[in-house]
């Protein structure tokens, strides 16, 4: 059976990444909601039910979350460092410096690739668009000036780049939303990476 | 619903369920469900979110042997809601312009 303890102790342990108030004060506030749903005539076991499980709460709360937050509350050390450690630092910035530039740089360069594919798909659909209505222009032209055959090809193909470039409209949309949709997805991945490390190694 | 949207009217809704009386999680809850669909993780942002803005505060009493928070509007909160209020004039200005047609 599901008691109010066994919740609690749940989400503690799906939020130790969380900073240590932020969690004690989430954590009472759960319990005072538990607290109130059996005076209101629950049992200990309907009162959790109605809230949820421990995967389902902690799921929500991590949506709510800004990274931002989680990130520096990991890199936060727990206790003061010591002198040695403060030296260690120091002497080895040759080496976690390059390394947490290089990392960044890894993300700011996926990061722009993203946005490449997104600008380079616009682009192309500008193009065809912007094609089809000189072709359909120069196609007058030439009529006006005499070409008829040349013309009618000509605002053919310009006809035939305008329903080519419908079809790309629609496909870029739905690319700029699946991309959209991935980095969302890995923005979530990187939270659970962050929580859950932090968690195994207490 | 457009989430930013819901969010705004989330917001004026728990001021107003602490708007006549101090109230606490479990009935803030209870009061906003006939209106609005609210989970436990929600309010606690919301609530955390006011707090910060300086519209509510928060101050934990005894109850039956244990201690429950307590949240109280400040004149912030009071001036939220007004702000709603009139806001909400306009848009219903709006509305009736937008749907005119239908009749």
């Amino acid at each position: 059976m599901m008691t109010k303890q066994l919740f609690l102790d749940g989400l503690k342990e799906k939020h130790s990444g969380l900073p240590k108030e932020d969690l004690a004060e989430r954590l009472s506030f759960y319990g005072e909601m538990i607290d109130d749903l059996i005076e209101e005539g629950n049992t200990e076991e309907q009162a959790i039910q109605k809230i949820g499980t421990p995967d389902e709460v902690s799921s929500r709360i991590l949506e709510e979350y800004p990274l931002s937050k989680i990130v520096k509350e990991r890199i936060k050390p727990k206790r003061r460092l010591k002198t040695w450690e403060i030296v260690l630092i120091v002497l080895g910035s040759p080496v976690w410096l390059p390394l947490i530039i290089s990392a960044f740089a890894v993300i700011l360069f996926v990061y722009i690739s993203i946005w490449a594919i997104i600008v380079l798909l616009w682009a192309v659909f500008v193009s065809i668009v912007a094609s089809s209505a000189a072709s359909i222009f120069a196609g007058i032209f030439f009529i006006a000036t005499g070409h008829s055959l040349a013309g009618i090809a000509t605002v053919g193909a310009g006809l035939f780049l305008a329903g080519l470039s419908i079809f790309t409209f629609f496909g870029c949309r739905a690319a700029v939303k699946g991309i959209l949709c991935l980095t969302k997805k890995t923005v979530r991945s990187i939270k659970n990476l962050f929580l859950k490390n932090r968690g195994t190694k207490q | 619903m457009d989430i930013q949207l819901k969010r705004g009217l989330l917001d004026v809704c728990v001021l107003a369920a602490i708007k006549d009386s101090d109230s606490y999680g479990y009935k803030i809850i209870k009061d906003v469900k006939p209106y609005v669909e609210l989970s436990e993780s929600t309010l606690y942002t919301i609530l955390k979110r006011l707090e910060t803005a300086g519209m509510l505060t928060v101050k934990t009493a005894e109850h039956n042997g244990r201690l429950r928070k307590y949240y109280h509007i400040t004149e912030g909160g009071l001036e939220r809601i007004n702000t709603f209020k009139t806001d909400w004039q306009e848009i219903m200005s709006i509305y009736r312009f937008v749907t005119k047609e239908d009749k």
